[in-house]
């Protein structure tokens, strides 16, 4: 009697130690991002509600943690986000998610290497990120410059497209694009015919189409995105490339680029990526609630910061800390799984590994109606999606 | 040409009658450097730092569109391309934060003499646009070239360690180190404007061709005062850089000369102080709307407008026409 009472009592102390210690952890995650430059659409506000749509659904299930979504504009300038990250750091924020284009990713990646808090790249693009400069306290989540060459260049020449000329932006984004898919052309036994860089931002795209069809490529890749990839289908259309016999493959398209363009300029569209809202019942049953508050379908990027806000909260309780170190290991030896991008892992270099897809463009008569554009044409599995751990020169790779 | 022919009435207006240095400007030197020492304990430090690097950019513009009546709309120019050279020199040459400032500050003086010596020929807005024509091909350069990383920038400079045995890494004693580069700067502003040099300048903007049938020479004068200008911008994107410890295009950019402008004239142009109250203004906006998101450009485009229409002699010119003291 004594001993059951002892057993009872120190298993009461036991069980309300470890909900305190649950309740104890305040966990505060920023989301950084473009709310009102070019990247607002395809992240932005978009990005803030899909993380608070991973903290409802966490909590949902296990309410222990106390858990508070701040957000910021960091207005595409790298000092803004390096500021508010600093600010944000002294203010115990434990995770920085989203952060939309390349100089303010890298300025957040370099603050907080050295620092206690993670972050979860689900808009940056470049995959420099998990290269040479790879971070311990970095997990870049939805898709780099890697993953989209490699994936639209692989699965176009597969389809028999062996054939290239490249229209690119004349910047670092669209260098590297056309280097990295020109590599996949070139290994696999196709060919590029040219490339042309035009000014960014571009609206007459005329000569370059021009001088695309007239090479005689049989694809024409844009690696170009946002609103100079909507140019640039708008102009390939009027200059009739695809009745010509050529092909479009553009490497970075966005859900909403395709909206904005309609499905008669943009039917036949090759591209890659990792997320669609029409994959499966938990992609369409997440994106509903997603439309029924911003009126838009999610893009990969918003789908990505839901994803990463999910998984980081799970280490977080699993760990019982926001410790960057420890909930950075963990995350990393458990395997992923939700509902948007299905199993996948975090490897050490902190690339964060799922499948991708390649979609094609529905013709409008196969569409159902609005948000319903793409097929999906074959699945890349997780391990050959993106970049060989060894290919990128991480240091903690090794 | 509007905007410039305001400013000179409105800040002439008050500075005409006082050429020897105002008593009472030794009185504000000495609460801003007080406040400048309390700050960091109050505020980030970070924060505070960008705050006075903007200050001093916005006080060397206004070194030239308040007191040299030359309105540049390519400041960013000399502010960004010195913030490149800077850390690129900490980063890649591995100066000492102190060389490093100083190679981004000279790379700024000789830019800033080639596109003088071109953009002075011209008057008004001609000026204005040749300045930003400029400022628009170092963009493009900064855009192209391989040493400036595009649009990934130079990122992860290091800070160093000041004349090779001060670490720099603590917020706090770098913040020292630029209240001081920022402190110094701003002095050698007031010096220019109130020596003989910037009398001569205030002639120059008030009448050019009386100047000249006075017998001086006026695109020296002119010429001098925007390469200083520029250098000294060029000090604080150096500084910038180092603090921040990355250089993007941003600095560069057009809306950089844009934001610049907008600073000075909230402030209150051809006001000693006003850039200062500025530059703290704009950047405060920045960093503490920025939770507002979309908000920010709209708030900044509001009090834009208001400034124009209430009170065109910005802040500190407002206060200072209601004192009649010169600040």
């Amino acid at each position: 009697m004594k001993k059951t009472g002892f057993l009872l009592t120190s298993f009461a102390a036991l069980l309300t130690a470890a909900s305190a210690s649950a309740q104890d952890i305040p966990v505060k995650i920023g989301v950084l991002t473009d709310l009102s430059g070019v990247y607002a659409d395809a992240s932005g506000p978009g990005s803030v509600f899909a993380a608070e749509l991973a903290v409802e659904d966490f909590t949902r299930q296990s309410p222990g943690l106390n858990v508070e979504v701040i957000s910021a504009d960091h207005q595409n300038k790298g000092d803004v986000a390096s500021s508010i990250a600093r600010r944000w750091l002294d203010d115990d924020v434990n995770a920085i998610v989203d952060i939309a284009a390349s100089s303010t990713a890298f300025a957040v990646h370099e603050l907080l290497r050295d620092s206690n808090a993670l972050a979860l790249f689900s808009s940056a693009a470049s995959s420099g990120l998990t290269g040479e400069d790879c971070s311990p306290h970095s997990v870049h989540w939805t898709y780099d410059t890697w993953m989209l060459a490699h994936g639209t260049g692989r699965a176009v020449l597969e389809a028999g497209g062996d054939s290239w000329f490249f229209i690119a932006p004349d910047y670092t984004f669209g260098h590297t694009l056309v280097e990295q898919t020109s590599a996949v052309v070139q290994e696999n036994g196709g060919e590029v015919l040219g490339s042309v860089s035009h000014p960014f931002p571009g609206q007459d795209f005329s000569s370059f189409i021009l001088q695309a069809q007239a090479s005689g490529a049989k694809v024409i890749g844009l690696a170009n995105s946002g609103q100079d990839m909507i140019n640039a289908v708008r102009q390939a259309r009027e200059f009739g490339v695809t009745q010509g016999g050529q092909s479009i493959a553009a490497i970075m398209l966005n859900i909403h680029d395709v909206h904005s363009l309609g499905l008669e300029a943009s039917q036949g569209l090759l591209f890659a990526s990792v997320f669609d809202w029409n994959l499966n019942e938990g992609t369409r049953e997440w994106s509903a609630r997603f439309e029924e508050k911003m009126g838009t379908k999610p893009s990969m990027m918003q789908a990505g910061v839901y994803s990463a806000v999910l998984h980081y909260l799970k280490s977080v309780e699993a760990t019982g800390t926001t410790d960057a170190d420890t909930v950075v290991t963990n995350m990393k030896d458990t395997p992923t799984d939700d509902p948007l991008f299905g199993k996948g892992r975090i490897r050490a270099d902190g690339r964060k590994i799922h499948d991708a897809y390649l979609f094609k463009v529905k013709e409008p008569s196969a569409s159902e109606g609005p948000w319903d554009y793409f097929e999906v044409v074959s699945t890349i599995p997780a391990d050959l999606a993106f970049r060989p751990i060894e290919d990128g020169g991480c240091p903690l790779a090794q | 040409m509007s905007i410039m022919n305001e400013t000179k009435s409105a800040s002439f207006a008050v500075h005409d009658k006082q050429a020897s240095l105002p008593r009472h400007h030794a009185v504000i030197f000495i609460g801003l450097l007080a406040a400048g020492l309390i700050a960091p304990f109050l505020l980030a430090p970070i924060f505070v730092m960008k705050v006075l690097c903007f200050a001093l950019f916005a006080c060397a513009f206004n070194l030239l569109l308040g007191f040299g009546g030359l309105l540049s709309f390519g400041h960013a120019a000399f502010f960004g391309s010195a913030s490149y050279v800077s850390a690129h020199a900490a980063k890649v040459w591995g100066l000492t934060p102190e060389l490093a400032i100083l190679c981004g500050t000279l790379s700024a003086l000789v830019l800033g003499v080639v596109i003088g010596a071109l953009a002075i020929r011209r008057q008004g807005i001609y000026f204005a646009m040749v300045t930003l024509a400029f400022a628009q091909m170092v963009y493009f350069f900064s855009l192209q070239a391989g040493f400036t990383g595009g649009e990934d920038g130079i990122q992860a400079v290091p800070r160093g360690d000041l004349f090779g045995l001060l670490s720099l890494n603590s917020d706090l004693v770098l913040y020292f180190v630029v209240f001081a580069i920022t402190a110094a700067g701003m002095l050698l502003i007031y010096r220019i404007i109130y020596s003989p040099f910037g009398q001569v300048l205030k002639a120059i903007s008030m009448n050019e061709q009386r100047a000249v049938s006075l017998g001086y020479r006026v695109n020296r004068y002119k010429l001098t005062v925007f390469v200083l200008s520029a250098t000294l911008a060029g000090l604080a994107g150096a500084t910038k850089a180092i603090v921040f410890q990355l250089a993007s295009l941003t600095d560069v950019h057009w809306s950089m000369s844009g934001e610049v402008v907008l600073m000075t004239l909230i402030g209150g142009v051809g006001t000693v102080f006003g850039p200062i109250v500025g530059a703290a203004v704009i950047v405060t906006m920045q960093n503490y709307l920025a939770t507002f998101g979309a908000w920010v450009t709209i708030i900044q485009g509001v009090i834009f407008v208001f400034t124009v229409m209430l009170f065109r002699e910005g802040i500190v010119g407002v206060i200072s026409k209601a004192l009649k003291k010169p600040f």
